[in-house]
């Protein structure tokens, strides 16, 4: 048949083997694997990856490391089920399938010359930390940076070491909340979204970066609103049933879109008719 | 090409099945599957493997074979399965590999089958064109689909008698074969007899008529067989009005009515196993006992599935209506956004084959007239 001259010379279901050099606990739950790339890797900030432990079973975990290092590809995973547990497993020496990147990045570009906002829930840091990243190497290109990150309790906050680092920086505001903590907790007690009126940004001339569970996306996203932040300079990050990040398997459908190849991180004014909506 | 019709009986089209298998292709096509009944693609090795004589009854939630007390071969509308089961089949391997120490290793494919599809309906070209917009347009492009789909040989068979459930003429897409086809095919009984009027569509779908040695076709008959299929799209038992649709549907989303036109679903899937361009599939990680060998399958899914959505925490579509709204909106509305094209093709499959009789051309007339009703208030 004529239709198809050309064979693909790629197969996008393919995964690569990455020798895993690097293993650190973030939390009970969550690690950091960093993983040799055998060739430069290059991502940008927002992207994943499938990663793939052979044999059992592959799933989307974001790039959480800084891009600027394409010698390693680092993930931050949360050990919630079959495939994220074997890849809990894993010992520095072995291999892990590894396809991508994929997916659209947090628009660096569009934060230029302007505030940088970045409102992040719980292992929704790890996706959000490469433009982190990208920020602070490149200060000068952003005005205010604001980072506002909420986990549920003190055990479930990650990345602390470096927290600690970017709070110690005068040119950088952030701040951290915890839904519920024990009594004698030093930090700050409430949900994420609290911390939003309180920041020290211009709303109308800011970019903000929203993600984290689904529900505290939509209340970030009010309140953003709120203080008169317009649709097209928020950003969030979905979550979908993902199963082949090549717009092959229509899980990750939100609408008419594939969350795959069209997101994850989309402009809030593109979507924001089907958040509302049950059941999308 | 050359579109000078030719003439074939039904001996010619037994040359051409073995024609095709010395050629190397696995000859498929429309067969009686006895045990359930029904039409079905099937191994083909003669013409006597074709239904022959037989026709479909076809209305919502029914379908009948019946005699036709004729002897033609493709006097039915539409089988229960598509090419899609072997161009796009459930179970296709999309990688294999080995473990390797602590690593693993690709394994390359087994040479995939050529397949010579034998009386293709024009719906099913059309399903196939919007299978190769998924699998091989602007995105990512999938060389199992590739490989399979571009040694493909296709015959169709034009429309002359539709079904109760047809509406092809409304999506465009039938009764007549106009592109897509190595040759195409209209089946004539008239007083002349039983004979094919057939057209090549490629350089090898005229060597193999070629190789037949057939006469032209007079102009006459020929005109004749264009005219019966040409009449056929007035003779189909549904239509489907598409304009605006995408933007109707799109509209609609929040509207009570799906509620209304899922009540009876059962979420049984039907509906996207027989549909000729559903093409949603999960990808299962499999391995030997040992675990030494692994395979990467994509096996056909469905929107209607409670797992088919699910992420940590549960699903996202509990409840039918959804289900069925999402399914019914990506066909109608979204697939026009992702591929540029509607991804119905108006076979009627979905309508015959749901138990309860959900009829997506019904759906559709009923959201639009919710719609225009709510603008006018
Ligand atoms: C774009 C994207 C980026 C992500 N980034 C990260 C990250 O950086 N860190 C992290 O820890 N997690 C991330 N996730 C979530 C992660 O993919 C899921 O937690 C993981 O798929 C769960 O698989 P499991 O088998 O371990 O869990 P289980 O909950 O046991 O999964 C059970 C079944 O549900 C399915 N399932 C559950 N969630 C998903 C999903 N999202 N997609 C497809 N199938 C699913 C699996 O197929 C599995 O068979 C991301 C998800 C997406 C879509
Ligand atoms: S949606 Fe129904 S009528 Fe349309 S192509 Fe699929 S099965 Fe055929
Ligand atoms: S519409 Fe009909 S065939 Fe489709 S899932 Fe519902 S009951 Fe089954």
């Amino acid at each position: 048949m004529q239709a198809v001259t050309e064979l693909p010379t790629i197969n996008p279901m393919a995964p690569v083997p990455h020798e895993v050099v690097g293993k650190r606990r973030e939390t009970y739950d969550t690690m950091t694997l960093e993983l040799a790339a055998p060739e430069p890797f290059e991502s940008r900030p927002g992207q994943f990856n499938m990663l793939y432990p052979f044999g059992i079973g592959e799933c989307a975990i974001s790039i959480s490391g800084d891009p600027s290092r394409t010698d390693r590809i680092v993930h931050t995973i949360r050990d919630v089920g079959a495939v994220t547990h074997a890849l809990h497993a894993l010992d520095i020496g072995d291999h892990v399938g590894v396809r991508g990147p994929f997916g659209t990045p947090w628009p660096m570009e569009a934060a230029e010359g302007k505030d940088l906002v970045i409102v992040a829930g719980g292992i929704g840091l790890a996706p959000v930390r490469p433009a982190i990243y990208e920020a602070l190497n490149h200060r000068d290109r952003y005005e205010q940076f604001v980072l506002l990150y909420g986990a549920r309790s003190p055990e479930d906050l990650v990345y602390l070491d470096e927290i600690k680092e970017w709070r110690s920086r005068f040119d950088a505001h952030v701040d951290v909340s915890v839904d519920s903590a024990p009594s004698g907790y030093r930090g700050s007690v409430g949900v994420v979204t609290r911390l939003i009126p309180s920041a020290d940004f211009d709303p109308e001339h800011a970019v903000a970066f929203v993600i984290g569970p689904e529900i505290m996306m939509r209340f970030s996203v009010t309140e953003l609103r709120a203080l008169g932040m317009p649709r097209d300079q928020i950003y969030i990050s979905m979550e979908r049933n993902m199963q082949c990040a090549v717009g092959f398997c229509g899980h990750c459908q939100f609408g008419n879109t594939f969350v795959c190849r069209d997101g994850a991180v989309f402009c809030y004014d593109d979507i924001h008719s089907y958040l509302p909506i049950k059941e999308v | 090409m050359p579109e000078t019709p030719l003439l074939l009986d039904r001996a010619d089209l037994d040359r051409m099945i073995g024609i095709l298998s010395e050629r190397g292709y696995q000859v498929v096509g429309p067969t009686v599957r006895e045990q359930e009944h029904i039409i079905s693609y099937g191994d083909v090795g003669s013409t006597d493997d074709f239904p022959v004589g037989l026709t479909d009854e076809q209305e919502a939630a029914t379908y009948r074979l019946v005699d036709r007390g004729d002897g033609r071969l493709f006097g039915y509308a539409v089988g229960a399965t598509s090419p899609m089961s072997y161009l796009q089949p459930s179970d296709a391997v999309v990688w294999a590999g080995r473990r390797t120490g602590k690593g693993f290793e690709t394994v390359e494919p087994p040479d995939p089958p050529r397949y010579a599809f034998v009386g293709v309906r024009p719906c099913e070209l059309a399903a196939i064109a919007i299978e190769d917009e998924v699998f091989l347009g602007t995105g990512s492009q999938c060389p199992t689909y590739a490989t399979l789909r571009q040694k493909a040989f296709l015959v169709s068979v034009d429309c002359t008698e539709p079904g109760g459930t047809c509406f092809c003429a409304s999506m465009g897409t039938g009764p007549g074969a106009t592109s897509g086809y190595d040759i195409a095919l209209i089946e004539v009984l008239d007083d002349e007899g039983h004979a094919f009027i057939a057209r090549a569509g490629t350089e090898e779908g005229a060597a193999v008529l070629a190789e037949l040695g057939a006469a032209p076709a007079g102009e006459e008959r020929a005109a004749a067989a264009s005219q019966a299929v040409e009449e056929a799209a007035g003779k189909m038992g549904r239509s489907l009005d598409t304009e605006g649709l995408r933007d109707t549907l799109a509209a609609s989303l929040s509207d009570p009515i799906w509620d209304e036109l899922a009540a009876t679903c059962l979420t049984c899937a039907n509906c996207t196993m027989v549909c000729p361009t559903c093409f949603c599939a999960a990808v299962e990680n499999r391995t030997n006992l040992d675990a030494t060998e692994a395979e990467r399958v994509r096996r056909w899914d469905s929107c209607f599935n409670f797992e088919f959505s699910y992420i940590h925490g549960g699903s996202l579509r509990p409840s039918a209506s959804a289900r069925y709204r999402q399914w019914m909106t990506h066909k109608l509305s979204s697939w026009v956004d992702q591929f540029g094209m509607y991804g119905c093709v108006g076979c009627g499959r979905c309508i015959t084959w749901c138990p309860v009789g959900i009829d997506i051309t019904a759906n559709a007339a009923a959201v639009r007239a919710r719609m225009e009703e709510a603008a006018h208030v």
